[in-house]
């Protein structure tokens, strides 16, 4: 672990060679110790889960304890060795150290298991069979349709944008009791989905007794029924969403409006431009940035998009609003699937990271030209 | 956020008429907002209150349409005539309040110590690590906001049983963790950055150390955006479902995996179900109320210059 420090600013330098030889070869070997017991420890639990030899614990718990250990060594060599520089680095440590192993180790392990054939409730246990889960996939409609439900999804933020615009320039504009209303506005943030698609989804838009149908019904619709229809499912989870993170973008866009210079505003006033003219030449492009901010926040969030479907319509009806994250947690929890689920997911996870990336470089461009 | 009154928008305005139809305009549309954020919540915590044909026939106004009863609270253990006798499902739901309390404030908790940390390194000091740099660091933590939990899910059941974390508090506690990691520190380096750096060296030049200057100079003042990066991780984490349901079965389940597995063999008892809902929506809903400040303040981190 080659790791330099310097200070970003002219503080006194700390160089490494006033620290005593014995303090480094401490330091030196505590972490050789600390790495060698790590190491020790894997390889007796590894030759007792093959049946290899009979010492070992029933569970790999002991190795997250050594991890724990080895990484308190790893600090306190850093520091032994390299004095301030390694009090700086032990700032970075902890998360890094806990990011990695929560995040790389799965990852790598999922990788694996997407390439095997493995299900729970049968009892021929993991099987590697290389891309045979890739193929399905690929021939999979439940999938594809789950991805174009995705597009969709995500399509209908532009809409929670427009509204969540509207709201904050509602907020913005010279009104009394903002507190009142903005605290309001944010309250939906705050409730948990999954109680919101019961009150919300299954009791207040009930088809006999919901007050939302009962409304529709007065409003001239013969027969409001909100999740049983492909087109109108969809719908009602997007507007269940919506109404659950339209604040967040509210919140952000507000703060663009307060942070605007009254100058320019002042100025197109003078020049005899109507609000409208103003709004969109004024408002808007200088507002862009945090817009696309906020929208591709939004985005990120609309990407694990599952709790109310999962809750509400199980994907229903037929697969029409259907997410990729319900769809693979149905695909586990009704079907243990393990190794195919975990297949999709992976797959999942390669499109987000190609989409989100373009759309950071696209979205920079877009900037970019427009001002 | 400060309320700006500058008369920019009164005087653009020119004759009356076009004034008070803007203001009805903007007013209108404030109320039906309002309402439409209001009204489900006012429907859960009245249906709480409401017997069955009081549900099936969509009666709204407590007093007016119908009689208010505890009969919701009663079912858990909640009413006033019914608190001090033992209820199983008073226990079960205090069950899972504390483990949905002690999994958010603790996962909240850890993320804000090591993110705070990690946050204050990469904006003071410049490391090299390997080939990575400062960016690059940054960029690694922050990518972790679009790692969707379905990916993490399944290795992390299977891991979790090898490990002996399945069906744990300290499992979804780690877990939670890695969710907000990305956003604390997010925030915390927007907090970082607004304080001026000579307040650490004229520490240093008194003689404290790196940490003593960090503890005693730099973590007063960064306070508020401790507290808006702890509370906006208490929201999603207390809100979380995902993983809840996949992860936790018995000993660890918390309020939102109960609340979605409350559909009996005979049908939905609505006015239990709000109840619960309300019950799992309350602590979210006063604390949002009450400390909105901050909340705002976390929300708004970094995205305005």
């Amino acid at each position: 672990m080659a790791e330099h420090t310097s200070t970003a600013n002219a503080w006194p330098a700390n160089p490494a060679d006033l620290i005593p030889q014995g303090r480094k070869r401490l330091g030196w070997g505590l972490l050789a110790a600390a790495t060698l017991g790590l190491l020790a420890i894997i390889v007796v639990q590894i030759l007792y889960k093959t049946e290899m030899s009979t010492i070992g614990f029933d569970t790999w718990r002991p190795v997250i304890y050594a991890y724990i250990l080895w990484g308190a060594a790893l600090g306190a060599w850093q520091v032994l060795t390299r004095g301030e520089d390694g009090q700086r680095a032990l700032f970075l440590l902890p998360a890094l150290l806990f990011t990695i192993a929560m995040v790389i180790f799965p990852t790598l392990f999922g990788f694996y298991i997407a390439l095997t054939d493995w299900n729970l409730s049968s009892f021929a246990g993991r099987r590697f069979n290389g891309l045979d889960n890739f193929w399905q996939m690929l021939a999979d409609p439940y999938y594809r349709n789950a991805l174009f439900n995705m597009v969709l999804y995500v399509l209908a933020v532009l809409v929670e944008y427009v509204i969540a615009f509207g709201l904050a320039l509602l907020l913005n504009a010279q009104i009394k009791a903002r507190k009142f209303f903005r605290v309001v506005f944010l309250l939906p943030l705050m409730l948990s989905p999954v109680a919101v698609s019961w009150m919300v989804g299954k009791s207040l838009m009930e088809y006999r007794f919901g007050p939302a149908a009962t409304l529709a019904r007065h409003l001239g619709w013969d027969n409001p029924a909100f999740f049983s229809d492909p087109i109108t499912a969809r719908i009602s989870i997007m507007m269940l969403d919506a109404w659950t993170f339209i604040p967040f973008m509210m919140i952000m866009l507000l703060a663009g409006l307060q942070a605007m210079s009254r100058e320019v505003l002042e100025a197109a006033r003078v020049d005899g431009a109507t609000a409208w003219q103003t709004f969109w030449q004024v408002t808007f492009p200088l507002m862009l940035p945090v817009s696309v901010t906020a929208v591709i926040l939004r985005i990120i969030f609309k990407l694990k998009l599952a709790d109310i479907i999962i809750t509400l319509t199980s994907g229903g009806p037929g697969g029409a609003t259907d997410s990729v994250s319900s769809f693979i947690y149905r695909e586990y929890r009704d079907r243990s699937n393990v190794g195919y689920g975990t297949m999709l997911a992976m797959a999942y996870l390669v499109i987000i990271v190609v989409f989100v990336t373009w759309l950071l470089k696209f979205a920079s461009r877009f900037v970019r030209n427009v001002n | 956020m400060s309320v700006q009154t500058t008369d920019y928008t009164v005087s653009e305005i020119r004759s009356p008429a076009a004034f008070i139809t803007s203001r009805v305009f903007i007013y209108g549309a404030l109320v039906f907002w309002a309402f439409v954020c209001l009204f489900p919540i006012y429907w859960t915590i009245t249906t709480s209150f409401k017997s069955a044909v009081d549900v099936t026939q969509g009666h709204l106004i407590p007093f007016v349409d119908f009689t208010p009863d505890w009969k919701g609270w009663r079912s858990l253990g909640l009413s006033p005539d019914s608190i001090f006798q033992t209820s199983t499902v008073r226990d079960e739901f205090f069950k899972r309040f504390m483990n949905s309390v002690i999994t958010s404030v603790g996962a909240s908790a850890l993320a804000i110590i090591i993110g705070s940390l990690a946050a204050y390194g990469l904006v003071r000091y410049r490391y090299k690590f390997a080939w990575f740099r400062n960016e690059d660091i940054s960029f690694f933590f922050l990518s972790q906001l679009i790692l969707p939990p379905v990916v993490l899910a399944l290795p992390f059941l299977v891991l979790y049983r090898e490990v002996a974390l399945l069906d744990t508090r300290i499992g979804l506690v780690l877990l939670y963790t890695l969710m907000v990691l990305p956003i604390v520190i997010w925030i915390m380096r927007d907090q970082f950055n607004s304080i001026p750096v000579e307040l650490e060296e004229a520490a240093l030049v008194d003689g404290l150390s790196i940490w003593g200057a960090f503890f005693r100079i730099v973590m007063p003042i960064a306070l508020p955006g401790m507290v808006a990066a702890f509370i906006l991780a208490m929201v999603l984490c207390w809100n979380e479902y995902f993983f809840a349901a996949l992860l936790t079965s018995t000993d660890a389940k918390t309020i939102p995996v109960m609340v979605a597995s409350q559909t009996g063999s005979q049908g939905i008892n609505w006015w239990s179900m709000a109840a619960l809902a309300t019950a799992a929506i309350a602590p979210l809903a006063i604390i949002g109320i009450a400390l909105e400040r901050y909340l705002i303040m976390g929300m708004t981190a970094g995205s305005v210059k």
